[in-house]
Order: C-alpha cells, then structure tokens, then sequence
C-alpha cells in the first residue's frame, strides 16, 4: 500500500506547485513555548511545508552542539512530554494545511508508553514521527502503534548504508525518507557535491517515495542544489543559530530568502 | 544457570542505534563472533597479558583484615597489580587486537576514573592507533593525574563541558565521534554496556578474571569461595569475576553499587540496589537506569568516578531480576573509611572504585563462619586517587606541599 498514508499524498500534493519543500525543525520548549508558537506562525508565513518538532531528551546522542544544548535548556526549564503534546495540539489546529511531524529518542516513547505517545500524537494532529535511536530490528510495537494510528514511521537513510540496508529500511518507512546529506551528527559541515548527487540518485531508485535531506543545510544555495534531487530539504541547526542571533525577524528573513528564490 | 552471550539477556540488552551505526556494528559482531569461535585468539590475547600487563593477577591472603574482623578469611584478586593500574586494560588488550583485525586506524574511548582511558592510551602507543579520550569536566579535575599520563602516552584529551560533566556525558561524546567517523574508528567501549555486542564482548573478554580466580581457589584453597564481592560502575570487572561462578550456585555473588552521601538522599549512583533504577533505553541499549519518570536521566554522584553513572551493564540488570546476584551500596564515607583500613593493615592502596568492594566485604565478613571465604575483586591500585585521597585525609602536610609546589615558578631542567 505504498503512499497510501497521509504524509505522501501531502508531499505530492504540495510538490505540484513547488520545486523543493521545506521542512524547519524546532525544540519544544527552548528558548521557551511562547517563543516557540511565534516561531510555528513565522516558519509557516514564511514558507515552511513542513514543521518537525523535536521532544526534548537528555542523551541526544545523535545531535550535535547547537540541537544538543536546546535540549538541555530546555529540559532545565522543565519542559515535560504533556506540554509537547499541547502544544502540537494548538499549532496543528492554526495551522491546518501544513504537515507536523515529532521527532525524538526512543525512551521517551518508551516511558511515557509507545501505545500512549502514538495514539496522543494522532490526537494531537501529528502526522509522523522520527526515533533516530529506534531502528526497525527493535520497532515491532512502534510500527503497530504508528499503522494503528496514520502515523507514518520516517527511518533515515545514512551514507554508509549498504543497498540491502537501503531496501530494508525502505520497505518500514512512511511518508518520506529522511537521507543523511553526511557523515556525522546534526550542525556540522556539508559538501554538497558530486558525491551527494550519485548518492541521492540510487537513494530515489531505491526508496520509491518522497526523499527529505537533511544535515548542514545553512544557505539559500544548498537549497537550490538540492532542486530535483531531493523532494524536500530539512533545515535544523542553523534555524536555531539564526533565532539564537537575530530573533524571529531574522528567522523569517531566513525562510523567506531561501522559499523566495523558489 | 548459564549465561549465553547474545543480544538480549531477559529483557535487557538490544542495540538501539543511530542508523550511521549499523555498518559498524555489523562488522564489529561478526568480528566478535569470529574471535570468539577461534581459541587461537584467546591464546594470543593469555599471551600479551601475561608479557605485557603480569596476568595471572595473584590472590593474596588478606591475614590482618581476617584477624581484625574476626570472621570469614578475606582474600583478594589483585586486579590493582596489572599494567596501568587496573582491570580495564584486558579489555582494552582484547578490542585493540578486533580493532587490528577490523583494519581500524584510530582509538577513542570515554573515561571517567581515567584508569580505561589511560589503559586505551597505553595500549594505542603499544599497537599503533591515534587516540582521542572523552572524559568529563568532572572527572577530569578529580583524576587529573590520569589525564597527564593518558597524554604523555600520546592520546588527545577531550573535556566535555556539558550536561553531567561525568561519565555518561563522555559516552555520548564518544558516540558522535563515531558517527562522525564510523571507517578508520574503533570505539573501545570500557564496560560491559551499550549497544550489542559491546556488553556481550566486554564481559567475554573480562572473564578471564574468574577465570584465573577459579583455577587458583582450587589449587591454593581446595575450594570455591563463598562469595564474591566486586563493585560496579558499568558492570566490567564484577562480571568478569563473577561470570565462571554463576554456574556454582553456592557461590554469593555481590554486586556494590555507590551509595555517595547515602542510601536515603539523592546524591548516589544506584541503580540495581533498592529499586533506585527503572527499564529505560538510552546510550543505545535497554536497562535499569537512574531516571525520572519520563525518560530523562537524573544526576549521580560517587566520590570514585569510576562508579558515578546513571546505567548498568543489561547483564547485572539481568542475573539481578534472576535473583543470581545480590546488590548493595556503600557511601562515600564507608569506601574512605575501608581503603584507610586497607592501607594500614594489608598494606594495599586501593582505588576508590574497589574500596566500595572492600567496604562491603567488612561488612560481611564478621557475620560469616571463619570457614567461610570472601572473594574481594580489587579492581585497581588508588595512586590515580592521590589528590583526592588528599582532600579526603584532610593531609595538612599534603595540602601544604601542594600550595607550595602551585607557587613555585615551573622550570624545565632538562
Ligand atoms: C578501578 C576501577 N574499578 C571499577 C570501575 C568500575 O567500572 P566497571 O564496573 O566496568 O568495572 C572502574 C571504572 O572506571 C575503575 O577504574
């Protein structure tokens, strides 16, 4: 039943008119949820397609610095899983059109409860989840939960993948593929080259369903590279620096220079 | 009961991975699973031990600390005699040579006693490798003599300077070098945690401990202990002493956590005793951890970095809930307290790690039989810990020789 779940058929759907999509990630809870509800309006106003919102976790052991410190602060404020769910309840009511998706590590689905957290997500208007931590060896109740409930499983695919790896993780993923432009954690640098090219070419082959790009992604022109090689770009870390820096202004002149150019 | 090395042990275990890891996790059990089934490496790994670090460690008669308790005989495992100061170097010796068989060009570990950290330093020089050690800001100051040697043995320090500072924050780190270099990389994991295989193989590599502690009770004693007590950080040395007794079910095998400022207040690192540890999932395997109750990992403490961690080998969690293992903890101040005794009366500077182990055995020892044995791991020698035995003597000799050498303009003589 391939594409047959929500997230697909949006991205389709949106991909008509747009040559790339954008998804923009944020932590829940840092710098704070006010923030955060600026931040969902201005992404959206800007041009965001997607929203990925990360739950806060205190081992983040696949994210680098900038996600990582995010994580911390906002856990120090407190931040529980409850207030994640609220808040995902409010913005997916504004923001009916667009698509929302979780991400987080697997204990927090695992303590709160995998049946729990899934059910409350589709409840919540959440479309997807990501578990970096959660691969499909060790999934069965996950994907049970997440096909119980149309929420679409995203699995990523890294470069030192093997075809067969590939083609397992293919056929547990829904929505999209979450490709690794790199080696290495969230926020470092990426070469976005020849090699990047050949990899997302066989990743499409492969895949058969919507490719989303992520890691080091700063700048309009990594954007435009991606351009008919990719369905949709994810932009993490450098969202955060440049809220970090210039405030949401700055974080809508981001979005608009790189949505703009398309 | 016998124990199978897999990757799940009951219900704890598993590998719970970012996906850039899984190439290097396949290659690396199938590297373990080769070794393992090849008697030809265990016989060369025997072999560098005993050339390079002096294996078999002795059993030594503890005839003052008997005397003075007045109960079971007290023995120890002089694990403190090895090479580098503690057991952490047979493990180190063994994924060295995996890491060579796996064409590795690199090292990287985390530490937080500093004893696994100088002990992958030590025998990076020895085999070749670049090295990076991940330690926490924490652990760093409090094992500073260990960070001198780790880089005067040629391996680069790494403070991390965020979270906890300490042990767990060292293994995240180590972990996304890895990621960012899963090729040339080994990650030599330390202690019996983490994703499969590294519990399964570090625990493998460390029985060789009960191993010699089997052969010499027989010999020396014409019999097995009564029990065995070693403490746990990660769990390396007590399973590695404990494992080739599981199957003598009338040998007592006792795990000694930290109990830090007390059993009562929040400031330990418990996780098997008095239900202080729930089922997580994090750092890549599934066990009791130290956690609030929607997943996010609580602060430890212990006064010996080595045991101030927020998780715990799957496979104590496992023997543990199978009720083969008994648990204890012992506070801050008991563990001063028995490497004082120790000192004086056997004439042994143990390692603030193994004096939770000693403490524990004083404990036990007057309410036992004087037939009976006890079988305490010493799991390394305490000259890392000169600085804190220091502040924990309140050495006024000491603190004045520290003083005075700070002051003293730093020249070199040579
Ligand atoms: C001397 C010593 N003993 C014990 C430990 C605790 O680790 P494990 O439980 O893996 O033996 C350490 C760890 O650093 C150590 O250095």
């Amino acid at each position: 039943m391939i594409n047959s779940d929500f997230l697909s058929s949006y991205i389709k759907k949106e991909r008509q008119a747009k040559p790339i999509l954008i998804m923009a990630h944020l932590v829940l809870g840092y710098p704070d949820f006010k923030t955060n509800h600026e931040q969902v309006d201005v992404m959206v106003k800007a041009g965001a397609d997607i929203i990925e919102m990360q739950i806060p976790f205190s081992e983040p052991i696949a994210d680098g610095p900038v996600i990582a410190k995010a994580n911390q602060l906002s856990l120090a404020r407190g931040t529980k899983i409850q207030d994640c769910l609220d808040f995902a309840q409010k913005v997916t009511t504004r923001h009916p059109k667009k698509a929302f998706i979780f991400m987080s590590y697997v204990n927090i689905l695992f303590m709160r409860g995998i049946a729990n957290i899934i059910s409350q997500s589709e409840k919540a208007g959440i479309k997807g989840w990501i578990v970096p931590d959660l691969p499909p060896e060790e999934a069965d109740v996950y994907l049970a939960e997440c096909a119980k409930h149309k929420i679409s499983p995203i699995f990523i695919y890294a470069p030192t993948h093997s075809l067969a790896r590939l083609k397992t993780l293919a056929n547990y993923s829904k929505g999209m593929i979450y490709a690794v432009a790199r080696k290495g954690i969230t926020g470092g640098k990426t070469n976005f080259n020849q090699e990047l090219i050949e990899r997302l070419t066989i990743y499409r082959k492969i895949a058969k369903k919507p490719l989303a790009v992520g890691f080091g992604i700063s700048q309009a022109e990594d954007v435009d590279f991606l351009i008919g090689k990719a369905d949709i770009v994810v932009i993490g870390s450098k969202l955060i620096e440049v809220l970090d820096e210039g405030g949401l202004t700055a974080l809508d002149l981001f979005l608009r220079k790189i949505r703009g150019n398309h | 009961m016998k124990l199978k090395y897999d990757s799940y042990y009951g219900s704890f275990g598993g590998r719970f991975n970012p996906e850039i890891l899984h190439g290097v996790f396949t290659e690396l059990t199938e590297t373990f699973e080769k070794v393992k089934a090849d008697n030809n490496f265990w016989l060369e790994y025997e072999k560098i031990l005993k050339n390079y670090s002096g294996r078999p460690t002795p059993i030594t008669e503890a005839t003052n600390l008997t005397a003075h308790f007045k109960g079971a005989k007290i023995l120890i495992k002089r694990e403190d005699l090895n090479h580098t100061g503690s057991h952490k170097i047979d493990n180190v010796v063994g994924q060295g040579l995996l890491a060579q068989r796996m064409g590795k060009k690199r090292l990287i570990a985390e530490t937080g006693a500093g004893q696994h950290g100088v002990a992958v330093a030590t025998i990076a020089a020895k085999l070749g490798f670049s090295c990076t050690i991940y330690m926490g800001e924490i652990d760093a100051k409090r094992q500073r003599p260990n960070v001198f040697w780790m880089e005067k043995l040629g391996a680069e320090v790494i403070e991390i300077k965020s979270g906890s500072r300490t042990l767990k924050e060292a293994i995240n780190e180590a972990f996304r070098d890895w990621v960012n270099n899963p090729k040339d990389t080994h990650y030599l994991l330390g202690t019996a945690c983490g994703p499969h295989p590294f519990p399964s193989l570090v625990a493998w590599l460390q029985s060789i401990i009960g191993k010699e502690a089997k052969r010499q009770m027989i010999k020396d004693y014409q019999k097995l202990p009564t029990k065995i007590i070693a403490s746990v950080g990660g769990g390396s040395n007590s399973l590695g002493i404990f494992q080739e007794f599981i199957e003598h079910k009338e040998v007592g095998l006792v795990a000694v956590e930290a109990a830090g400022l007390g059993v009562d207040t929040d400031n330990h690192s418990m996780r098997l005793t008095a239900n202080k540890g729930t089922v997580g999932i994090a750092q890549g395997y599934k066990t009791l951890f130290f956690q609030d109750e929607e997943g996010q990992m609580r602060k430890t403490h212990s006064i010996a970095a080595g045991l101030d961690y927020i998780g715990v080998s799957p496979i104590l969690a496992y023997l543990v809930e199978k009720k083969r293992i008994d648990c204890a903890a012992i506070s801050d101040k008991e563990a001063l307290i028995a490497a004082k005794l120790t000192m004086r009366k056997e004439g042994i500077i143990p390692a603030l790690e193994s004096a939770h182990a000693l403490a524990q055995a004083f404990k036990e020892a007057p309410k036992m039989d004087k037939k009976d044995i006890i079988l305490v791991n010493l799991s390394g020698r305490g000259d890392k810990d000169i600085f804190n035995f220091g502040d924990l003597f309140f050495d006024k000799k000491w603190q004045t020789f520290i003083k005075q050498k700070a002051a003293n303009q730093i020249e070199s003589k040579i």
